[in-house]
This record gives C-alpha cells, structure tokens and sequence, in this order.
C-alpha cells in the first residue's frame, strides 16, 4: 500500500542507526532519534495528539499523547521521548485513557460548541482527537471563565484569526520560527491567559512582520487559523496535485477544489522543492484565474486604432495565419517570428518554437529569460558544460558557508529563503554581495557574516578579488582543480587573477567595498567548508553577465565546490519555469536540450521526426527582433503568456517597434501592455485550466495538472495547435502527454521523461537518461559534463552607462514578495493590500540634498527617458544608488531604463542605469498621455447579439 | 536604435570583452561568437560596416566582422 503523502506522524523523520523497541506488543524498527509517537504512528498505533505534528520539532505541551513505558516513571510524553533500544511501549492502557480524557475535557470546556456551523468542520484535530479519546461528557460545564466572546482579527486578506478556538499548542508560533523563519508569532502571557499574538499586543496580522506564507493556518489543529475562502465557499471535496505557477522555486500544492472551484491551495508535504511550505503568492494569490479583466473570447481587429471585435477561435486562427501568410510573402521568410514564455508549460513552450521553426520557416523565436537568465545559459555552458544549476533545493541543508549574490531570496524566492534561513539558524555561515541591505542580511535569528554592499555594476570586480585572494594565499583546492579541471587554463587565471592590480585593495576603488571585508569573505567562502552559491537577476542582468556568471563558476572551481550536496553554483530562477522555457529550444540558436542550429546531426534529428527542412542559421533575439521591425524589415510576431512592453528594457524603442509592426498576435491571460498595439488577441489560460509540466530551478520536472476548463474553451497549447493547423502544419496532439513524448524522443536530456514515470515519480531532475534512469540531483558529481572544468577569464569590462553631472546616481531595480514581475497576475488578487504601488527607495543623505520626504512624488529620469512615483528614504540603498520594483505599469520603470546589454547574450542591464532623481507634482506627461492612449486602444465592440 | 547601430555596439562590446582574455585571439572569438549568435541580415550589416572607409569598429571588431563572413571557418567544428 502507498503511504499517505499527507499522513502526519507527529514528529520529524530522522536519519539514524536502526532501533527496535516493543509497541502494544509489537516489534518496531525506526531509525535513532525518532520519537515513540512517529514509532508508533508508523506502527499503525497512533497515539493522540495535539501540540505534535511532523512538520515541526515536538513541544510537549498538551499531554495528550501520554504513554507507558516499562521501567519508567509516570506517563511521559511520547512526542518528546525519543526511543530506546529494547523499550516496550503502551499506548492504550485504562490509566492513560483517563489521563487523556480527563485533558480533553479541560480543552472542550472553553472550546465554543459550535462544531456543526464551525468552517473546519470534520476538518479539525480537535474534533478528530476529541473522538478518538473517546469524550462523550464535561464535567466542569461551560460557565466557568473562558475566552469564547475574544475578537477575531479578520485583517488578513486570505486567513482569519478567531481566538475563541484557540488552544494554545503553539503549534503557529513554531511553524512560523520553524517552517517560515519570521517569528512573527509569540505566546503573550502565562497559564489561563495566555494567547496568541502577532508581535505587540496593538498589532494585527495586516501590520506584524507576518509574511501570509500560511504556514501557521496549515499548522492550526482547530479553525482559530484559518482560510476565509474555506468559510466562505465550504470545506474542499477533492484534491489535484499541481505545481505553482509563479516563481521558480516551483513549490508543489494540493489543489483542493469543490466542483470547478478551487477552495484552497495546500503545500503538498510530499513536494520535493517545497517540503510542505509555501509563500503568500502560490498559497494564496490565485484569484487572478477569475479575476473580471480574463479575456474569455479571441478577438481581431485591423489597425490598432479600431476597438477590438470578438470572434470565434476559427476566424482568429484563419485571421492570424493569413496575416502571417501575407507579411512573409510580402517581405520574406524572416518578417515574422515569435516569443514563448516562461510562465507556460515546457510543451507549450516546444510548441511555440516548433510553429516558428517548421510553420514560419526561420529560428525568429525568443523567450523571456532573454531578459532574465540568458547570461547562466551562456556562462555554465562554457564552464561547466550545461546550461542549469548544479544542486537540487535540499542540498542547502548541507552547506556550510552560503554566498548570495544579487539575489533577494525572502522576496524573490520566498520558500527556498525558508530553507536557507533554517540552515542559517543552525550555524552555517553567510555572505551576502548586493547593493542593497535585502532582507537576509539581519532577519531573526540570522546574521549575515559579511555583507559586501557593491556599487552596482561592479560583480565581475569584486569576483576577481575574492579570487586573487584565494589564489594569493594559497587557499585554491589544487588537487579537485588537477582532478577535474584543464590545468593550462588554470593556471592562466590563477596568474590573471593574483596580478596585483586584482587585489581587493586596488578594486576597492571600484567596488566600494572595504578590502579587509573582501578578504575576510573571501577566506570564509574557501575554508568554512561545503560552500554554496546561489545567484539571482543581480548578477545577469548587467552588460557583464555572463562574465559574473563565468566568475562565479571560476571561484566554485577553484575551492572544489561543486559535484556534492552542500556545494554548487545555484541560478535562483525568476519566474516559474523559466528553465525548462530555455531547455525547450527557445533560443533562436538553439534546439531542445542546447544543441546549435548549425549542428547536422541535431538537426537532422527533428527534420527526420517533423517532415519537414529547418533553417540552419540562427535567428533573431527580442531585442534584434525590434531593431528589424524599427529597420521596417521585421513585420509580425506571435507573442505567448509575455508582455515585453511592460518588462523589456527601453519602452519606448519596444513601442516603436511594436508600432512598426503589421500583426502582433499577443496570447495573454489579460490585455496587457503589449496587446494595445496587437491585432490579435488569443485568450489564455491559467495552470488551473492545463495539463503540463514545469521546471524548476533545480532542474526539476513537475507536473501541472488541470483542476478546472479553460475559460475560453482551449488551453494555450491548444491554441498554437490551433494556429498551427490554420498555416497548414497538420499537428494532431490529443495530449500535453504526446508533446512530452516528442519531447523526449528528441532531446537527451529527456529521454526517460514520460508522464507515466512522473506519475510514480512525483518529480524528475533531468537529466533523466539511461544512466540515471530516476534523474540526477546533483550534477557534475565525477565529471563536468564538458569534460573538463573550464576556467574562463573575466576581466572588469564597465557598463557604458555611466553617472555624471546630469545622471549623478545609479537606479537598481528588483521585486518585492507579495508581487510577481510585471504584477498581471497579483495587481489582480488581494496582495495589493502589500504593495499599491511602485515606490523609489533613496538614501536619506541624496533624499535631503533634494528636498524629498518619504511620500512625495518625484519625477525619475535617465538617457532614455523619464516617470513619476513616491519615495521611500532608507538607508538599505548606499548613498549614491536608488532602487525600485517593476511590478506596476502605472510606473513605467522600463521607461528610464537603457538598451545596454550583456555582451555575450543581449540580457537588458536593468540593475544599472544612471539617473537624476528630483521633486515633482505626480505622474508624468508620458504618463498620463500613455494611460490615455492605453486606455483608447483597450476598447472592445459589444458582443453581436446571438441570432 | 536601428539594427545597424545595435550592431556596431554588440560587436564592439563582444570584441572588448575578449581582447581582456586575449588580444591575440579577440578578433577569432569575436566572430565566432559572431556566427553562432547572429542572424544573417545582422552579419550582412556588419560587413557593409566594416567594409567602409572609417567603419565606427575597433580593430579588433572590424576583423571579427570580415572573418565572420567566411562562413566555411566559421561553421567548421560545430557539433
Ligand atoms: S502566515 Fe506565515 S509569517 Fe504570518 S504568522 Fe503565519 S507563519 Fe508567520
Ligand atoms: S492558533 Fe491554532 S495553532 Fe496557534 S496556538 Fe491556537 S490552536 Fe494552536
Ligand atoms: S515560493 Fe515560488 S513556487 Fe513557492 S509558492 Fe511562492 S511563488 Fe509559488
Ligand atoms: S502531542 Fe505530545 S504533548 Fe502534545
């Protein structure tokens, strides 16, 4: 039989040497450490509960769970006894039966009865342990002193918390210390009248430290915690297993539905990247699925002046492919071209580029990790041999010394930040090198050891003298170097790398980073054991970097850290599958699985399986794609689940660009930015509405499964399917499954992935071959998959964008926790309490010098261009940087950001870009006269009245 | 920017992101990088500019783009 992925044992599973002991007469072998209540559950005896669970350590508390234990003393505590070689246990006895009931009885007596009409009903420990230790009766009535009239605190946009019901196991409290990490949480008071409170008693939820990650409403035994939408539309009837759709930590949830409804999103314990947490946006932050802006019908128009009018998908397929017909006769081959999304299933994505490459006849197709993640593609593929980390999630739990560089995991990788917290709490020691003071660098209970707050725009530098001083001092791991690396190209960086002017003195002029701080971090990173680096948009989205990446893997290297758990070069993906978007062939250079478009072989590869002769050239990116539509030779372009308007660098060349065009055919959930210069519109679907899968940072395959119909009528796979078929490409997919199974006929990496094998699985990293017939967690264990470790040379190559008179300080730009890159989906859920809009972030020294307070409104202007928001003045930026989040379009902060770009992969330099920040009365001109324009070009016809 | 600047930029900024590893070889890495990333109409452009009396290319750019033109050397060793 299979266990129950959601059974709870009471206490955490242990790794140890195998102890057997006695249970109600039965022998019993659990591993050392474990607790006699997790023996006894997995002996089919469970003993009652209520302060125990098995995602948190055990407390002690309640004393429900009493035992007796021959030769000991009393009745102790079977959640906190760990068990003993030859130990005989009781669990049922008349002595504990009357010891437990008698405590239950004490807990119902100032418990409201009001089980029946009670949200959690037949979905409460409470209720469950109060049968299973057989109450029937209260001696002491409930007229006694209770806390059955205490006021709830609705706050909270998605939980409720009632007081009246609590018990006081405190078993939220450990889950947000535990599970989450913010400590939200505190037990106020003693004996009778104690309670639970977030943080100072005149706190709500709404305005604690708490961070709606849910892990205390999973924890609560009773309703006190718990879903507004469980009371709102009942308790759950069934349950899918899916996967989050917006980061790419990928965490693994229950859907538990009711009818078509989703009731609730519960972090599946079984999940491999989430171990049964979440973060507040997959939790919670779904309502967007049904949110009054879904576009439910295609729509076509001729110009983007005329409103839009809705049509069947038939005339929208035939529309959009006689445009496309027309533009490519008109102007050639390669006038079109298309982009897939990060945010769609790794089939839809093979799907968009199998249409560009055998329907449109070109590689003219490019995805969104362009702007995000292009430079870990281009910089693990020249050193390491593969274009993804090296790690899976867990690995975190054994590292010792753990580098985060331009990363925000607490907000950008919310659940993964848990993780890491935890082993921080346990002692492993961390380095943070960013900007700005994020989160980690002092949250509770964690202490970052060295913070090496950079000028932005200065990664490669500061890199290269970390590693002059572990080359210097003789710190470098010479033996894993000559066992695994070409020693030629070693020794070329290592004498690169200690030429004096690399030393942190010298680049301290650069850096701005104290040189004792570098070399102390420096030391730290090479000696404190297995050290792990994980990396964000902070490092790629510069003019170098793919070099900071290249760097990065130069240091692993160098220190022998990589091919084991706890070591690693980490990306920490922006959106959800962002890495599988990559691995589906949507660079236009390369197919499924990285192989060159000029490569015979590859290519003859998919010829052979899709009939038809691909272009060996390769084809336009993003960017090159709006310079050829601005040239007048780029003229239509199919654009899936992105809204390059919003998130591309430069708006106002992508508008020209867009402008230039003759038919943008934008797939979108809603009408976003980009579609008001479309002249088609096919409605998407969420990954409520589809079959799939998705790929996780940790190169992890997860199934995404469909709980509800698409409110259109088709998933987005469908609709290229759809659209294919209109250009004459005879595709018959009846499945994703069937997309998945072309997939691994084609890609090696894949080649065991079947939807079959994920269903026994759960999940898969690929690579997923012969040899590693279940995945592979950790890679490059004996080998690199080049061959040999690469060390490539990384010299300090500055932006072109430089601060001057008029640009004096430097924009960094980020996301924050409640919202999800350009906001489409959580502007459109309840997490807007958190953030109502963009704001500027300045030190207090540059806020005085220009007159501005926290709330005022100031205008925001680059080379490029210029927008309005309010200021924030705080000393997490340095003096001389400013930063903000792009989640809004109302704020426009691509309309000052720059066309520079990484050198080796055109990935937009965000996180630089020379400003001058001054007072002003509110939005801008632009503004203003773009949310007119945008609002004109929103239009739709009515519906024909049906005849 | 228009294609043709754009391209000036990249090869340039590609260009001196290898003449730090090697100056020797910069100009070969460059169109190499050159041809496995650009379309034809980009390497099209880049040759008229390097064609031209006073290409706005650093030396090292200016015969990346020429080399890059050979489409036999460059192809050559791909998988
Ligand atoms: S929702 Fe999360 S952060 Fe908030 S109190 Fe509960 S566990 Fe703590
Ligand atoms: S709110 Fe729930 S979990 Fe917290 S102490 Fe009360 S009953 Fe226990
Ligand atoms: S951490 Fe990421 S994947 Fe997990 S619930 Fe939050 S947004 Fe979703
Ligand atoms: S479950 Fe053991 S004391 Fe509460």
């Amino acid at each position: 039989m299979a266990a129950d992925p959601e059974a709870d044992f009471g206490t955490p599973a242990r790794h140890g040497a195998p102890v057997r002991l006695t249970i109600d007469g039965r022998a019993v072998t659990v591993p050392e450490g474990t607790s006699v209540m997790r023996a006894a559950a997995l002996a089919d005896a469970a003993i009652p509960k209520l302060c125990a669970t098995d995602t948190l350590e055990s407390f002690g508390s309640c004393r429900l769970c009493l035992v007796e234990i021959e030769g000991a003393r009393g009745t102790p505590a079977s959640c906190t006894t760990p068990v003993r070689e030859g130990m005989v246990v009781a669990t049922q006895t008349e002595r504990l039966k009357k010891l437990r009931r008698g405590v239950m009885e004490l807990y119902i007596s100032d418990h409201p009865l009001d089980c029946l009409t009670c949200s959690a009903n037949n979905d409460c420990e409470l209720q469950d342990q109060a049968a299973a230790v057989g109450l029937r009766d209260v001696r002491y009535g409930y007229d006694g002193a209770n806390h059955l009239d205490a006021p709830a605190d609705v706050s909270n946009p998605y939980f409720d918390f009632d007081p009246a019901k609590c018990i006081v196991c405190s078993r939220c409290v450990r889950a947000c210390d535990e599970v989450q990490g913010t400590f939200a949480l505190t037990i106020d008071g003693r004996g009778f009248a104690s309670k639970v409170s977030a943080g100072m008693p005149e706190d709500d939820f709404l305005n604690s430290e708490c961070v709606s990650c849910g892990a205390c409403v999973a924890a609560c035994p009773t309703a006190t915690l718990n879903e507004k939408a469980v009371a709102e539309i009942g308790t759950p009837q069934r349950a899918v297993v899916t996967t989050c759709a917006y980061c790419g930590v990928g965490c693994s949830f229950r859907a538990e539905m009711r009818g078509e409804e989703v009731v609730r999103m519960v972090p599946a314990k079984d999940g491999k990247a989430n171990r049964g947490h979440s973060c507040v946006k997959g939790r919670f932050a779904y309502g967007y699925a049904h949110h009054g802006d879904r576009i439910t019908t295609p729509m076509i128009r001729a110009s983007t002046a005329d409103p839009w009018r809705p049509v069947s998908w038939e005339e929208a397929f035939a529309y959009a492919a006689s445009e496309l017909q027309r533009i490519q006769a008109t102007y050639g081959r390669q006038a079109v071209g298309g982009i897939s999304s990060s945010r769609c299933t790794n089939e839809e994505t093979f799907l968009v580029q199998k249409l560009v490459r055998a329907g449109f006849g070109n590689n003219n197709i490019d995805t969104c990790a362009r702007v995000c993640h292009s430079p870990t593609g281009y910089g693990l593929k020249a050193t390491f041999g593969t274009s993804a980390g090296t790690q899976d999630f867990d690995s975190v739990a054994d590292a010792d010394v753990i580098l985060v560089i331009g990363a925000n995991p607490t907000d950008g990788h919310p659940v993964f930040a848990s993780r890491m917290k935890s082993r921080l709490r346990q002692g492993a020691k961390l380095i943070v090198i960013d900007p700005r003071r994020i989160d980690l660098v002092r949250t509770p209970h964690v202490e970052a050891a060295h913070h090496l707050p950079l000028q932005p725009g200065t990664n490669v530098a500061l890199l290269t003298a970390m590693a002059h001083v572990i080359v210097t001092e003789g710190l470098a791991d010479e033996a894993f170097v000559a066992a695994r690396c070409d020693m030629d190209e070693y020794r070329e960086w290592a004498a690169f790398v200690a030429e004096p002017r690399h030393s942190p003195e010298v680049l301290e002029a650069v850096t701005r980073v104290p040189a004792a701080n570098v070399r102390a971090a420096a030391r730290l990173y090479a000696t404190g054991g297995n050290a792990a680096i994980y990396y964000g948009l902070g490092v790629t989205e510069h003019s170098q970097g793919s070099s900071t990446v290249m760097a990065i893997a130069n240091l692993a290297m160098a220190t022998g850290n990589i091919g084991r758990p706890g070591v690693g070069v980490n990306p920490l993906r922006g959106q959800n599958n962002v890495q599988g978007a990559c691995d589906m062939g949507s660079f236009p250079h390369e197919l499924s699985g990285y192989r060159h478009i000029a490569g015979a072989e590859g290519r003859r590869l998919f010829e052979g399986d899709w009939g038809v002769s691909l272009d060996p050239e390769p084809g336009l990116r993003i960017p090159n794609m709006l310079d050829a539509a601005v040239d007048g030779v780029f003229k239509g372009i199919y654009i899936q689940g992105e809204d390059i308007l919003q998130s591309d660098p430069n708006t106002k060349h992508v508008l020209a660009g867009l402008k230039a065009m003759e038919c943008v055919i934008v797939h979108d959930l809603f009408l976003n930015e980009t579609a008001n210069y479309a002249h088609v519109f096919f409605p998407g679907s969420t990954f409520l509405e589809k079959d799939g899968t998705f790929t996780n940072a940790e190169r992890r395959i997860q199934r995404v499964r469909k709980v509800m119909s698409p409110l259109a009528g088709l998933a987005d796979w469908e609709v290229t399917v759809g659209l294919a078929n209109a250009l004459g490409l005879q595709w018959s997919y009846g499945h994703p499954s069937e997309i998945m199974d072309e997939i691994a006929r084609l890609t090696p990496t894949f080649a065991g992935v079947s939807y079959a094998l994920l269903e026994t699985e759960g999940s898969l990293q690929w690579p997923v071959t012969e040899a590693a017939p279940a995945g592979t967690p950790v890679m490059h264990a004996d080998h690199f998959v080049r061959g040999k470790g690469k060390f490539v040379i990384t010299d300090y190559v500055p932006t072109d964008e430089k601060t001057g008179p008029r640009y004096p300080l430097l924009l960094t730009t980020g996301r924050i926790l409640s919202q999800y890159n350009v906001g489409a989906q959580t502007r459109r859920t309840r997490n807007t309490v958190w953030h109502e809009a963009d704001v500027l972030e300045i030190h207090p020294f540059d806020a005085e010098n220009r007159g501005l307070a926290s709330g005022d409104w100031a205008r925001l202007a680059s080379r490029a261009g210029e927008t309005s928001l309010r200021v924030l003045v705080t000393d997490r930026v340095a003096p001389g940087v400013v930063y903000t989040t792009f989640h809004h379009p109302e704020t426009q902060a691509n309309v000052v950001t720059t066309e520079h770009s990484d050198w080796a992969t055109n990935c937009p330099e965000y996180k630089v870009t020379a400003v001058e920040v001054s007072p002003s009365n509110g939005p801008s001109d632009w503004q203003a006269r773009y949310q007119a324009a945008a609002d004109r070009a929103r239009r739709i016809e009515p519906a024909e009245p049906a005849e | 920017m228009n294609t043709r600047e754009h391209v000036v930029a990249m090869a340039n900024q590609i260009a001196r992101n290898f003449v730090v590893r090697d100056r020797a070889s910069a100009a070969e890495a460059t169109a190499r990088h050159i041809r496995e990333f650009w379309d034809p109409r980009m390497r099209a452009l880049i040759l008229e500019e390097a064609r031209t009396d006073a290409p706005a290319l650093s030396p090292e750019a200016k015969a990346a783009a020429l080399i890059a033109a050979d489409d036999r050397a460059a192809t050559a060793g791909k998988p």
